[in-house]
């Protein structure tokens, strides 16, 4: 049986990996599972410099999912290459870099600081609602997103995966761009704005007010994003948002998704990436495909 | 030190003061590499409440393979874990975070507030004979064996107990001095702690909180601020649930 699918020529032993900011850069988890045996791990954003996040309270539950506002802190690129790339490096996997800035500039300076590194691809987080500048506000216009593509791409060495928003009227005129701009790939979804506010203290749970909505709840939204997106552009798709289970999985494919990312439901169970890859070769199996890539987007 | 995902079953679950819950679970995974100071994630297994309850250890009998958590009904999600009852299976992740680090041949010092008081339980027994001030509003709990685990002063805000007030105030009431402070309470009481400590010019090591997700390291949802910049995270953040829930006073912001 073929578990392989391929992205801009990098070839996945699986099409599972993690979706940005819930496995950090893959030791935490490394203590349950055997990080050799995903398709790849995606890293959490990360910036040009050192970022502090936002005030805590970062996260909150709602129901069906949580809420998040970290803000995107990270420790830097510098960093992140002396200690996280060789860690990663020391498994059998794909390393997919995400890649945050407040300004093109950012973006750029920390593309190119990635330029010499050996790592896979390049995920372009365009789309984080939880910083002022940058992140989302690319994420929302189609001009922006062409332009900052077209500038990413220009001065990427791996290929480059934009990250999309769903906080947006219309995601495929979002893809649509992305493709113009000469993307090699598409993620999607990033979280969706939300609020909390505590009735008893009458104040809102996150200090940032407003935070960005994952878990099995966003699941829906999630696949048929994936499945408008699939239909209006040609760049492969990595798809999320609630992905729980090798079921969940499984229905991201069927949409067109070439690989799928897990993300909150590393929280609620550690070995949920490692359950996923089994669970789609059983499936496979169980319906007799002999090729994961047989059954990506055939739900037209 | 291993951390575990794994079910546990719950062997007895009763309350001991208003809204205050008592819970032994079998985890001997879990149990025999716990330390004093750690906390648990335990799932609720309610699909509505999906991300974990980080609940302190109070106890843990290594040759039984069990711990116990003392908590209090603050939400959904802790109501949920009172309606277990022995027998019950519940999943749980852990033992987290680094706990207390233990001074032995000074005199100890232990300060609870509140919910804050069942942690300083298994420290208290992993110390030569401290002394334990626990400051409660006016439901008192675990009294019988903190004092059999230490020399117990306690503080209630009525005063039905002990000196009325705060532990702050029996430390002083009772002219207590120590070699090294642990404590783990409401912020206003750490931030009291922390000055009577830079006063005295002991060590103190505080046990902070935060709303949680992974309780590994991961998210990044818990952190606190440093004074000088963290090793993991390259900037003044640290992660409660992997660098803490124990600091150096002097280390952390509050």
């Amino acid at each position: 049986m073929n578990t392989k699918v391929s992205i801009a020529g990098v070839e996945f032993k699986n099409p599972v990996t993690t979706a940005s900011g819930t496995f950090a850069s893959g030791k935490e988890y490394g203590d349950f599972v055997d990080l050799s045996k995903l398709g790849a791990v995606t890293t959490k954003g990360v910036a040009n410099v050192p970022w502090p996040g936002n005030p805590t309270p970062r996260v909150a539950e709602v129901y069906g999912g949580m809420l998040n506002a970290i803000g995107l802190q990270n420790p830097g690129i510098e960093v992140f290459k002396e200690r996280d790339i060789p860690f990663l490096r020391r498994y059998d996997t794909k390393i997919i870099v995400n890649v945050c800035g407040h300004t093109t500039e950012e973006y750029i300076d920390c593309v190119e600081k990635l330029s010499d590194c050996d790592v896979d691809m390049l995920e372009i987080n365009i789309s984080c609602p939880n910083v002022k500048e940058g992140g989302i506000a690319f994420g929302q216009d189609p001009k922006a997103v062409e332009a900052i593509t077209k500038e990413v791409k220009s001065h990427a060495k791996q290929p480059v995966i934009m990250k999309l928003s769903p906080n947006v009227t219309d995601i495929t005129v979002m893809a649509k761009a992305a493709e113009a701009g000469g993307c090699d790939g598409l993620s999607l979804i990033n979280t969706l704005t939300g609020m909390k506010i505590d009735i008893n203290k009458r104040q809102f749970v996150l200090a940032n007010k407003t935070g960005g909505m994952s878990g099995p709840a966003i699941k829906p939204v999630a696949v048929r994003m994936v499945y408008q997106v699939a239909n209006a552009v040609s760049v492969p798709i990595i798809g999320m948002g609630g992905i729980s289970n090798a079921d969940d999985a499984i229905e991201f494919l069927l949409a067109g998704a070439t690989m799928v990312s897990v993300g909150t439901a590393n929280f609620i169970n550690p070995y949920t990436t490692v359950e996923i890859v089994k669970g789609i070769e059983k499936y496979l199996s169980d319906n007799n495909f002999s090729d994961v890539n047989d059954i990506i987007g055939i739900v037209k | 030190m291993a951390k575990a995902y794994t079910k546990a079953f719950v062997l007895s679950r009763e309350m001991i003061a208003k809204d205050i819950y008592s819970m032994w679970i079998k985890a001997p995974s879990v149990a025999e590499c716990a330390l004093p100071g750690q906390f648990v994630n335990i799932f609720t297994g309610d699909a509505s409440m999906l991300l974990p309850r980080p609940i302190s250890i109070c106890e843990i009998s290594k040759k039984e393979g069990t711990l116990r958590f003392v908590y209090r009904i603050a939400g959904k999600g802790t109501a949920k874990l009172a309606t277990l009852g022995s027998g019950d299976e519940v999943t749980i992740l852990g033992p987290l975070g680094n706990g207390f680090p233990l001074i032995l041949g000074k005199k100890a010092l232990l300060i609870g507030g509140g919910i804050g008081v069942p942690p300083m339980l298994e420290l208290a027994k992993s110390l030569d004979n401290p002394i334990i001030v626990a400051g409660y509003r006016d439901e008192i709990f675990l009294k019988r064996e903190l004092s059999a685990a230490g020399e117990l002063h306690i503080a209630t805000e009525s005063g039905i107990i002990g000196t009325k007030g705060n532990v702050m105030d029996a430390i002083e009431a009772e002219s207590i001095e120590a070699d090294v402070i642990y404590a783990c309470g409401p912020l206003v009481m750490l931030s009291a702690v922390k000055a009577y400590a830079k006063k005295k010019g002991i060590k103190a090591y505080i046990s902070l909180e935060e709303r949680m997700a992974c309780g590994i390291g991961a998210c990044l949802g818990c952190v606190c601020k440093t004074t000088k910049k963290d090793h993991h995270t390259n900037v003044n953040n640290t992660r409660i649930c992997t660098e803490g829930p124990v600091f150096d006073a002097e280390e952390v912001e509050i």
